[in-house]
């Protein structure tokens, strides 16, 4: 970073105010920045209008009543959130869920990555100045919401999950439609490669822009594709397998040089990814019930904490549970949201850079301000 | 009837005055259904329908967007310099229409008994008088994004300054190749000149005509240039702060920009309104076809290019923009200005 020069001419660098109402931030983030010209002499990001008191609304609920809550953090990927917050409980509370349901969550949270990774291929693309694979994306993420809505009754905020499996049945014929998008979705991620992946304005504008080095990004604490892209080998679904993770084939896809370009390529091979995922559940899915014998009222044995995470899109989600003795609430519930953490690191990649890679990297980062700002 | 037409009255002030009007309501007509046609085009390339609700089909849709400007609330920013507010789009719309004084749409015709041009003037120096004119345009969107003292819409101002100055540069120099082709700076003469010489000008001049292209649409601000109004990192740019027919005046200079830019590849490139292969006999049906409509469809097939690349590229960096006007269209039509020139020499001695 060079220090702000007097030059002869003497200029001063601007201030300029980057959001919070501002469209390529994707939400409420404010960045305040000092400009020499277009290049970025400091960026502070400024989080906090989109707060709803989220964790402490945990505390005066009863466990199963704060899953809906969960899906108002990361409002694009609600049922990874539903995950992971059940299993945690279920680690706390000792539950082992059926496999039937184990196998329907995995469904649920893949097609939910997809929807995810599809919403934040079209904003990126939009910020970068590609129109087009907006629309393409937003149709085939209906297709999942409709799938979702068939599912559970809702599109976005799914509360789709129980502590000890899930809420429902699938119901008729789901399985086949959720096969007949599984199986021509691959076709669709070559149709958005094909307008990106080799276009030279598009790699021009990726390629060495905000890069993360394997170092900084575990120092960091970065996690998901911003992590993967700088070659770190590192999945919560292949570290720590939770539901029934274990038992799927599947590759976590890693960058190299850790630049935007490489965040889009490993994002783009985790949809492909998610799919084989689906299809090999769609394949094995095994009978049985759909949610393991709890009581009505979860009650915890012995005080205790703990903490579980997930793999959402945006990377690692963890919840910390502290629960008294016999409570049926959250003494505390700490989440670690990835996009929160993801976010620290966006000073570092974009100081130095010109303003238009600012919207790069916020795209690259993957933020929602629902889940930073809780 | 004719002794009246061809009186000094209408010569001079009469004929090229209905001329104007003529021109100016085809042209604001085709330019209002750009608009249309933009969205159109676009929305099938993105998998959607587009506008389809105001008149049959949606046809009455540029109509209505008018309406909806011209009724719209004329906001001016308390903090804004008022007076270059105000003239900022003057500045960027007048030019915009000028140029269309000697652009030729057709060979001439007569109508009465009078024979008349389908331009109201052919000066011999019409291709310097569209760049000069053309270019007092930038200053609109200069002062339009320094008078809003909004420091987004300076900032869209001064990129735009920057990147109309840059390519403006290999511009002007990729005409040069086509003035070296066609010895005249007339725009019909160049015209005149691909019929004579039997031969587009795009064939001979086919880097030219690219440098022209590329430059045309950066200087049109479109995209993959569209850095000035770069909607995700300045939210419009230099007209953020302008609404109602102050914003419809950025927005209508745009299109006819577009029109002006495709008008004019047309005419340096494509033979302007010559059917294709001009001296070729067995192609002679193609006559049928009024000399002016080859010139319109010439044009919207550019016009349809300026969409095709807007639904397709991402935006370049305003540096990779520089890096591209400067080191690589530049160089590129100097080196082609001095291998046409090498190749008239040759060839016509």
């Amino acid at each position: 970073m060079t220090a702000p020069h007097k030059s002869l001419l003497d200029v001063e660098e601007m201030e300029i105010n980057f959001g919070p109402q501002h469209p390529a931030t994707h939400g409420v983030l404010r960045v305040k920045m000092k400009l020499d010209g277009e290049k970025i002499m400091e960026a502070k990001p400024v989080i906090g209008y989109l707060h709803r008191g989220t964790e402490k609304l945990f505390e005066t609920m009863d466990f199963p009543q704060c899953i809906p809550h969960t899906d108002r953090m990361d409002y694009v990927a609600a049922a990874t959130n539903n995950q992971g917050f059940c299993v945690t409980m279920e680690k706390l509370l000792g539950i082992t869920i059926p496999p039937r349901a184990a196998y329907i969550r995995m469904m649920l949270a893949e097609m939910q990555r997809l929807a995810s990774h599809l919403v934040w291929l079209a904003t990126h693309a939009v910020d970068i100045g590609a129109i087009t694979p907006f629309f393409y994306t937003f149709r085939e993420r209906d297709a999942i919401l409709d799938l979702f809505e068939e599912y559970c009754g809702a599109r976005l905020t799914l509360n789709t999950m129980k502590i000890g499996g899930v809420p429902f049945e699938l119901p008729d014929g789901w399985l086949d439609r959720c096969s007949e998008l599984v199986d021509g979705f691959n076709a669709h991620i070559d149709e958005y490669e094909n307008l990106l992946t080799e276009n030279r304005i598009w790699k021009k504008r990726t390629i060495g822009v905000g890069v993360v080095s394997a170092e900084e990004a575990i120092e960091w604490g970065l996690t998901g594709p911003p992590l993967r892209g700088s070659g770190v080998k590192w999945d919560i679904r292949k570290i720590f397998p939770y539901d029934r993770y274990d038992e799927i084939d599947f590759e976590v896809p890693i960058g190299e040089t850790g630049d935007t370009y490489d965040r889009y390529v490993v994002r783009i091979e985790e949809m492909r990814q998610s799919v084989r995922i689906i299809r090999q559940c769609l394949d094995r899915l095994p009978d049985g019930p759909h949610m393991a014998r709890v009581p009505k009222v979860l009650r915890v044995k012995e005080a205790g904490m703990v903490y579980g995470s997930v793999e959402a899109p945006k990377g690692e989600l963890g919840y910390f549970i502290v629960a008294g003795e016999k409570a049926t609430a959250p003494y505390r519930c700490r989440v670690r949201p990835p996009s929160f953490v993801n976010l620290q690191a966006l000073p570092m990649m974009v100081e130095g850079h010109l303003v238009a890679d600012l919207v790069a990297v916020i795209g690259t980062l993957d933020i929602v301000l629902g889940e930073i700002d809780r | 009837m004719t002794e009246f037409l061809t009186s000094p009255l209408m010569t001079y002030i009469g004929i090229p005055l209905i001329k104007g009007v003529v021109m100016l309501a085809v042209m604001l007509l085709t330019m209002a259904y750009l608009t249309f046609a933009e969205r159109k085009i676009l929305s099938y390339m993105q998998a959607r329908i587009g506008p389809n609700r105001v008149g049959p089909k949606g046809w009455l849709q540029p109509i209505a967007d008018g309406l909806k400007l011209f009724v719209k609330e004329d906001l001016i920013p308390g903090r804004a310099e008022r007076f270059i507010f105000v003239l900022a789009p003057m500045l960027i719309f007048a030019p915009a229409i000028l140029v269309w004084a000697v652009i030729p749409w057709g060979e001439n015709f007569t109508i009465a008994g009078v024979e008349t041009t389908p331009f109201l003037a052919d000066i011999n120096i019409a291709v310097l008088f569209v760049l000069a004119i053309s270019s007092v345009g930038v200053y609109g969107l200069i002062l339009g994004g320094w008078a809003s003292n909004n420091k987004f819409s300076l900032m869209g101002g001064l990129r735009s300054a920057a990147q109309m100055i840059s390519y403006e540069i290999p511009l002007g120099f990729s005409v040069v190749a086509v003035l070296l082709m066609s010895g005249t700076l007339s725009l019909v003469g160049i015209v005149e000149a691909q019929r004579d010489a039997g031969l587009w000008f795009v064939f001979p001049g086919i880097l030219a005509f690219g440098i022209f292209f590329i430059c045309g649409i950066a200087e049109n601000n479109r995209n993959p240039f569209d850095l000035p109004e770069a909607e995700a990192e300045l939210v419009a740019g230099f007209h953020t702060e302008y609404s109602g027919m102050k914003f419809a005046m950025f927005y209508l200079a745009e299109y006819i920009n577009m029109m002006v830019v495709s008008s004019l590849a047309v005419i340096f490139f494509f033979g302007g309104w010559l059917r294709p292969f001009p001296n070729v006999e067995a192609l002679a049906f193609l006559d049928l076809i009024p000399p002016f409509f080859w010139f319109y469809g010439k044009m919207l097939g550019f016009i349809f290019l300026y969409i095709w690349f807007r639904g397709t590229f991402p935006r370049y960096r305003f540096d990779q923009l520089m890096q591209v006007g400067w080191k690589w269209l530049l160089p590129l039509s100097l080196a082609n200005v001095a291998l046409v020139a090498l190749g008239v020499l040759l060839l016509k001695g």
